[in-house]
C-alpha cells in the first residue's frame, strides 16, 4: 500500500485535482454552486475572482475584439500564476483531455505498441507552435475565433459540465490518435494550448531536479515521460528539467526508486547548485 | 554514384519550406471549416447580444449565461446541434426566455459579448428594450386569419397589447363575423418567443427569427417625404446613374418617338 502510494502519489493527486474542477464546475450548472462557474476559457471562482484563458484572449485580439476588462483582469490572473508558479501544470493537472491521452499512453505501453518496429516519431513536437502561430493568423483573417471553434479541450470540458453531444467522438478521436498514430501525439505535438503554456511558463518557479549522484540510469522516467526530450540530463548533470515543455506532471518523480528527481524552487535549485560548486 | 549529404541550410530551408507548406494545407481546411461551421445565420442569443460578428469573435463560450439563466432557456451549443460551437442559444418552442427584469445572463458575461447599455434604459436594467429576434406570423397557418378565434400570442405576450395587437376586420364569408388577427409592431418586439411557445397550431404560425433575417431594408434611396426626421436619410444617398440605350436620349423625346405627327 505504502509503495502504491509512493509509486502513484503525484498521479493520485492530479486526478483529484482534475476531477475536482469537474465536479466543482458540473455543480455550479447542475446545482448552483457558486464556488467555480463556468468553464475552462473562463470562470469565476467563489463568486468573485475571475479567471480566464489567455491563449483564447490573445485569439480574440487576433481577431479584432474589443477585450472587457473583467476579462482581462482573468487573463492576468491565469497568466501570473502559470507564468510564475506552475509552468505548464496547466496540462496534466487541469485539462480533461490529459486524463484521455494518459489512458492512451498507459494502454500503448501495455501494448507495446512502440515494439511493433515504427521507433522513430514521423512528427515534430514543435508542431505546435506552428499550430499555435496558424490559429492567431487564421483568427485575424477570418475574423474569428479560430482555435476556440475546433477546441477538443474546450469541447470536452464544456461537454461534461453542459451536455457533450457529439464530444465524445472528439475524446474518441483523441484516444486512438495517441494510442495508434503518434504517440503522445496531441499534448505532445498538435496541441497549440500546450504550445503556449509552454512557452509561458518557461521562467515559472517550480521545476523538478534532477540529482545526478543518486541516479542509477534505470531509465524509467525517460519510459513515462510525456515529453521525454526534457529529461536529456538524465544521468549526465544535476540539473533542473528547465524546458518549458515539462508539465510538471511528476511521473518521473514518483516513478524513481533512488531519489534522483525531486520537486524545488527554481531560485533555490539555482542557489544550491552555485554554493555546491563554491 | 554516392550524393553528397545535404548541407545544414539546405536541410533547414527545406525543413521551414515542408513546415510552411503543412501549415498552408492545415490553414485552409481549417479555414474552411470554420467558415462553415460559423455560418449559421438562425440563432437566437440572449437578450444584449452584441451583432452576430462581434458576438463570434468576442464570445469565450464559458457559459455564465447558460448558469445564470433561471429558466434553462439558454444552451451551449454542442458538436451535433449545428451551430457555432459552444455559444449560446435558446429555442423559443422548447423554453423562451422570460424576460427576468433583473437579466442574470447579461452582467455575468465576462467579455461584454453580451453586452449590459444595451439592455439599460436611464442606468437601469430593462428588459423590454432587448432585442432577441423578431416575431414573424406565417398568416396562411395562423388559424386566427381563417377566421377561427384565438388570441394565444396576443396573451401570451410580455408586453400586452404593445408588442402584439389584434386587428379587427370584417369576416365576408359568413357576413356576420370578425376576424381578431394578430399583428406584431416590430419595434417593441423583444423576440422572448413566448408568442411561439404558445401558438396551438401543430408547428408555430408565429415564431421568432433574428432580426437580420426576419427584416428588410428599404435602403436609403426611398423616403417617407412627409417625415421630417425620415427625410435626415437622404443625406446618405449617394447617386447612381443607369445608362440603358433609352436614356441616351432625352425622356421627352423617348416618350414622344414616333408620335410627332399628332401635332
Amino acid at each position: 500500500m505504502a509503495t502504491l502510494w509512493n509509486n502513484y502519489r503525484y498521479t493520485i493527486l492530479r486526478r483529484v485535482t482534475q476531477i475536482g474542477l469537474l465536479v466543482l464546475y458540473f455543480g455550479a450548472n447542475a446545482w448552483g454552486w457558486t464556488i467555480l462557474m463556468g468553464n475552462l476559457s473562463s470562470s469565476l471562482f467563489l463568486d468573485f475572482v475571475p479567471m480566464s484563458d489567455p491563449y483564447a484572449a490573445m485569439q480574440m485580439v487576433a481577431a479584432g475584439a474589443a477585450l472587457a476588462v473583467d476579462l482581462l483582469i482573468g487573463v492576468a490572473v491565469v497568466t501570473i500564476f502559470y507564468m510564475i508558479i506552475g509552468g505548464r501544470a496547466f496540462c496534466s493537472w487541469v485539462c480533461p483531455i490529459n486524463m484521455i491521452t494518459d489512458a492512451a499512453n498507459w494502454l500503448r505501453r501495455v501494448l507495446e505498441i512502440d515494439r511493433t518496429g515504427v521507433k522513430k516519431q514521423p512528427a515534430s513536437r514543435n508542431m505546435r507552435y506552428w499550430v499555435l502561430a496558424l490559429s492567431l493568423i487564421i483568427s485575424f483573417i477570418m475574423g474569428i475565433t479560430a482555435f476556440e471553434f475546433i477546441s477538443p479541450i474546450s469541447m470536452v470540458h464544456r461537454g461534461i459540465i453542459f451536455g457533450l453531444g457529439f464530444g465524445w467522438a472528439a475524446m474518441l478521436t483523441i484516444f486512438l490518435f495517441d494510442l495508434f498514430v503518434l504517440k503522445n501525439g496531441w499534448c505532445g505535438h498538435i496541441c497549440p494550448l500546450g504550445g503556449f503554456y509552454s512557452l509561458l511558463g518557461k521562467f515559472s518557479l517550480i521545476r523538478v531536479h534532477h540529482l545526478e549522484e543518486n541516479c542509477t540510469l534505470c531509465m524509467k522516467c525517460k519510459v513515462v515521460c510525456p515529453e521525454v526530450q526534457v529529461l536529456h540530463m538524465i544521468g549526465k548533470e544535476s540539473l533542473p528539467v528547465l524546458s518549458g515543455e515539462c508539465t510538471n506532471c511528476a511521473r518521473c518523480i514518483e516513478v524513481c526508486d533512488d531519489d534522483a528527481l525531486e520537486f524545488s524552487i527554481r531560485k533555490l535549485a539555482q542557489n544550491k547548485q552555485e554554493t555546491a560548486s563554491s | 554514384m554516392k550524393k553528397e549529404p545535404l548541407s545544414d541550410r539546405r536541410k533547414f530551408i527545406l525543413n521551414m519550406a515542408r513546415g510552411a507548406g503543412l501549415a498552408t494545407i492545415g490553414g485552409f481546411v481549417w479555414s474552411a471549416f470554420i467558415g462553415e461551421a460559423t455560418a449559421s445565420s438562425l440563432i437566437l442569443r440572449p437578450p444584449g447580444a452584441i451583432n452576430e460578428n462581434d458576438f463570434l469573435k468576442t464570445c469565450i463560450k464559458c457559459g455564465l449565461c447558460v448558469e445564470a439563466c433561471p429558466y434553462d432557456t439558454l444552451l451551449l451549443a454542442k458538436p451535433g446541434d449545428n451551430k457555432p460551437l459552444g455559444t449560446p442559444y435558446f429555442v423559443a418552442r422548447d423554453i423562451p426566455c422570460y424576460m427576468c427584469p433583473d437579466i442574470p445572463c447579461v452582467p455575468v458575461c465576462p467579455t461584454g459579448a453580451l453586452d449590459e447599455s444595451s439592455v439599460t434604459t436611464d442606468g437601469v436594467l430593462d428588459i423590454n428594450v432587448a432585442d432577441m429576434g423578431l416575431a414573424v406570423i406565417d398568416d396562411n397557418s395562423c388559424i386566427a386569419f381563417w377566421g377561427i378565434q384565438c388570441d394565444a400570442c396576443y396573451r401570451a405576450c410580455p408586453l400586452l397589447g404593445e408588442a402584439i395587437t389584434i386587428e379587427y376586420t370584417k369576416n365576408e364569408r359568413t357576413g356576420k363575423h370578425a376576424f381578431m388577427k394578430p399583428v406584431v409592431v416590430p419595434d417593441i418586439c423583444t423576440g422572448c418567443g413566448m408568442c411561439e411557445q404558445a401558438c396551438v397550431t401543430e408547428k408555430p404560425a408565429i415564431f421568432i427569427l433574428p432580426r437580420e433575417v426576419a427584416e428588410g431594408r428599404a435602403g436609403d434611396y426611398y423616403i417617407k417625404g412627409w417625415d421630417k426626421e425620415d427625410e435626415k436619410r437622404l443625406e446618405n444617398a449617394t447617386e447612381i446613374k443607369t445608362k440603358t440605350r433609352l436614356s441616351e436620349r432625352s425622356a421627352m423625346d423617348s416618350l414622344n418617338d414616333g408620335l410627332e405627327d399628332l401635332y
